[in-house]
């Protein structure tokens, strides 16, 4: 909208507009409807660009994707009623997994508020338990200061989705534009800065431990601090494992690195937490699905536990330092503090603990079997597809099988190079997410790692990306089921296979539908055509790919921890316990 | 399990009650009591929440109470350094011949009555949970027709105020 001079009678929704361009706004995915209708007739005249989605959820996830991707702020925008409760799962997923995200959402007029008006929900009192904050705002004057403080509470400390929902009244009302010159939230005030004392100790505990582990999670990569834990790594040589949400945090190809811990996690990096003495978890939680049964998890463990979240920190597991602060400064001040015990030439001695890791890691290597009918493994599309596309490229997975091989058989060296749904475990995740990806970082190639069943839920994003000149690429790993779901009736439900066949590898013809869509479709059944079609689809630039990977359907994800069961009964094939040897 | 007072101080803006009220049952607290008002502060309103948790999960609520933009600040009030009251109006069966101990009754709890009627009176009384349940008990056999109870409030004793220093502390201790 460009400048307005000062104290101007302005809409309430031009001031909506000015006040996304003054968060510095490039680009909004989102869906028009009656009571958001008064923004968008300003918001085309303005530089942002709006990516017209063709479903709420889908402009959720791409802005969820394109933060995680490029580390700013996503933006989705969506009507009152049915169109707010459609970005109720991408808003519940950006909370789940700490993703910067503003939600804007049309109301119905504030005089209709509570009669149900067509097209009313209370999105601000369904949103609470899913947002950081959220807003309902139902006078014009209000706009620039509640844009503001939610662009500055997604952002900061712990960050996380929050939702302003604006009544249309207030979009048309006359006002003035003021873009608020400083923050006033009493309540609010994220600890960035970690007690000196505590880092102190900490230092000293890492140089007492005969047995540590750097337990990494995704906060390191909101953070913006991989390079800090390199350094902290190199510094100290202790071993290091990421998370689901921290892959990439860290580079798989450092020595040092063991692996995903938890449910499918590799041998050494779940032995490694299992057999730890100390604990250096870096912005992890202690999810479920990382720590098995609890009482169990990590027994003889130590833990320092540094996080931007005071909440996160003890919730779980009991901490004996707890370090509250921005990883992007705890970890260089825990460098200098342990680079003072060096210098007093105090330094842990991790000789024995790499021996026993290294055992590990040579002899449970991350593997698969490839099928002997001949017909294609999915563990060797997405190992291939990490190889030929390289490290630089950005990969955001789907929720099941695809998505755990993909954190297992791509090789991630940067930060914010691998998407995908932790928390929520949403199904439906990757294209919209994908999409989101490559419009944030335009330069980069960006795959969708999906499952047929995932794809089917929000596949009508290609035709967005399409329309608009995103060409990502879809590795579509089609076993014709709900693959992870029918791991476990195998293993858990005596092979009875209740409602998880799809079907999909005749219905939908995935080829014809992304023809449909005005994407490219290739077909891969063999494993000596995968190299060659990876290679055709990384030439094709003008529109987005879908390949239909029809791969084996009984393959299985493993390591595995059952659920609920310790990370001591790690399964690195059916019915194949590792030996941890006989040391305790 | 323990029973634990929290003081919160929350900006009085709309919403606030239904944030507070939804943290604690998402995250499975059942509230025992909760009384919400103004303080002597403007814009800024007092909860006083009674919760029935052990000490680790009322840490848990604490901290995940603080997380709320609109949560100023946290006070856990002991019983022994806090004055806690909640009122009572209970409506008893009054006979002429019950009347006069009833009355008896009031007067040693130091209530009052505040609405008489041929065949009831209704009683106003103010305590802590431990005096008014022994009221009640007392009264019960009379035969209770109605009761209504607010919730605690409570204040530290001394001369410190919650609000000398509005603004939360930084939560470090973990």
């Amino acid at each position: 909208m460009g400048e307005q001079p000062a104290g101007a009678q302005i809409t309430g929704a031009e001031s909506l507009v000015l006040a996304l361009e003054a968060a510095g706004v490039t680009d909004v995915f989102g869906l028009p409807g009656g009571a958001i209708l008064p923004l968008y007739d300003p918001l085309m005249d303005s530089k942002i660009r709006h990516i017209l989605v063709r479903h709420e959820q889908g402009a959720g996830h791409a802005a969820e994707g394109f933060a995680a991707a490029s580390g700013r702020v996503g933006v989705c925008m969506a009507t009152s009623g049915p169109g707010a409760t459609n970005l109720v799962t991408p808003i519940a997923d950006a909370a789940m997994d700490s993703v910067p995200m503003v939600a804007i959402t049309g109301q119905v007029p504030s005089a209709a508020i509570g009669t149900d008006a067509f097209q009313e929900a209370d999105i601000r009192g369904i949103t609470m338990p899913i947002t950081k904050h959220n807003y309902l705002i139902t006078n014009a004057d209000d706009i620039p200061r509640a844009v503001a403080e939610a662009f500055h509470i997604a952002s900061t400390g712990r960050p996380g989705p929050v939702l302003v929902d604006v009544s249309k009244d207030a979009l048309q009302a006359l006002t003035t534009f003021k873009w608020p010159t400083f923050i006033d939230l009493p309540g609010y005030h994220p600890v960035t800065k970690p007690h000196a004392k505590q880092v102190r100790d900490a230092a000293a505990m890492i140089i007492a431990a005969k047995a540590p582990v750097l337990y990494v999670g995704g906060g390191v990569i909101r953070a913006g601090a991989s390079a800090p834990l390199r350094r902290l790594a190199d510094l100290t040589g202790i071993p290091v494992v990421t998370t689901l949400m921290a892959r990439g945090a860290f580079p798989d190809s450092h020595p040092q690195h063991l692996g995903m811990p938890g449910m499918h996690g590799s041998v050494a990096a779940v032995g490694a937490l299992q057999k730890s003495d100390l604990l250096i978890t870096l912005g992890a939680r202690f999810d479920d699905r990382v720590t098995g049964k609890l009482s169990t998890f990590a027994p003889n463990a130590s833990v320092i536990h540094a996080d931007i979240d005071p909440a996160e920190i003890g919730k779980n597991r009991y901490v004996d330092i707890p370090i509250v602060g921005d990883l992007a400064e705890v970890i260089p001040e825990l460098i200098i503090a342990l680079e003072a015990e060096y210098a007093a030439g105090d330094r842990g001695d991790y000789a024995a603990w790499w021996v026993l890791l290294n055992r590990m890691r040579e002899t449970y290597p991350m593997g698969y079997e490839p099928p002997d009918d001949g017909t294609l493994s999915p563990q060797y599309v997405i190992e291939r597809l990490g190889i030929i596309s390289g490290p630089e490229s950005i990969f955001a997975a789907g929720v099941g099988q695809h998505q755990m091989w993909a954190a297992q058989f791509i090789g991630y060296e940067y930060p914010n190079t691998w998407l995908n749904s932790g928390g929520l475990g949403t199904m439906g995740y990757a294209v919209p997410a994908a999409m989101g990806a490559k419009v944030g970082c335009p330069d980069k190639t960006v795959w969708a790692v999906d499952g047929d069943g995932c794809f089917q839920m929000t596949n009508q994003e290609l035709v967005t990306c399409a329309v608009n000149d995103i060409p990502i690429k879809v590795a579509l790993i089609n076993n014709s089921s709900l693959g992870m779901v029918r791991q476990w009736q195998t293993l858990f439900y005596n092979s009875r296979y209740s409602n998880t066949d799809l079907h999909s590898h005749r219905i939908p013809d995935f080829v014809k539908l992304a023809d449909a869509y005005g994407c490219h479709g290739l077909r891969c059944e063999s494993p000596e055509d995968v190299d060659t079609t990876i290679e055709k689809a990384m030439g094709m630039n003008d529109a987005p790919v879908v390949i239909d990977f029809v791969v084996h359907r009984d393959a299985m994800v493993w390591p595995m921890v059952a659920a609920g069961a310790s990370n001591d009964e790690i399964l690195f094939a059916r019915t194949m316990a590792p030996d941890w040897g006989s040391d305790d | 399990m323990p029973r634990h007072t929290l003081s919160v101080l929350v900006e009085d803006t709309p919403g606030v009650l239904a944030r507070v009220a939804s943290l604690f049952s998402r995250r499975g607290f059942n509230i025992e009591s909760l009384a919400v008002g103004p303080t002597e502060v403007p814009q800024v309103s007092r909860m006083t929440v009674v919760v029935n948790v052990e000490g680790s999960a009322l840490e848990q609520v604490t901290k995940q109470l603080n997380k709320l933009i609109n949560v100023l600040k946290i006070v856990e009030l002991d019983p022994a350094g806090s004055v806690q009251r909640e009122i009572l109006l209970v409506k008893v069966k009054a006979d002429l011949e019950t009347r006069s101990h009833i009355l008896e009754t009031v007067q040693l709890f130091r209530a009052k009555v505040v609405d008489v009627a041929p065949d009831a009176v209704t009683i106003e009384a103010t305590g802590n949970s431990d005096k008014l349940a022994a009221l009640l008990r007392v009264l019960e056999p009379f035969g209770i027709k109605e009761l209504v109870k607010s919730g605690a409030v409570a204040v530290a004793r001394g001369a410190k105020s919650i609000s000398d220093r509005p603004v939360r502390a930084a939560d470090r201790s973990a």
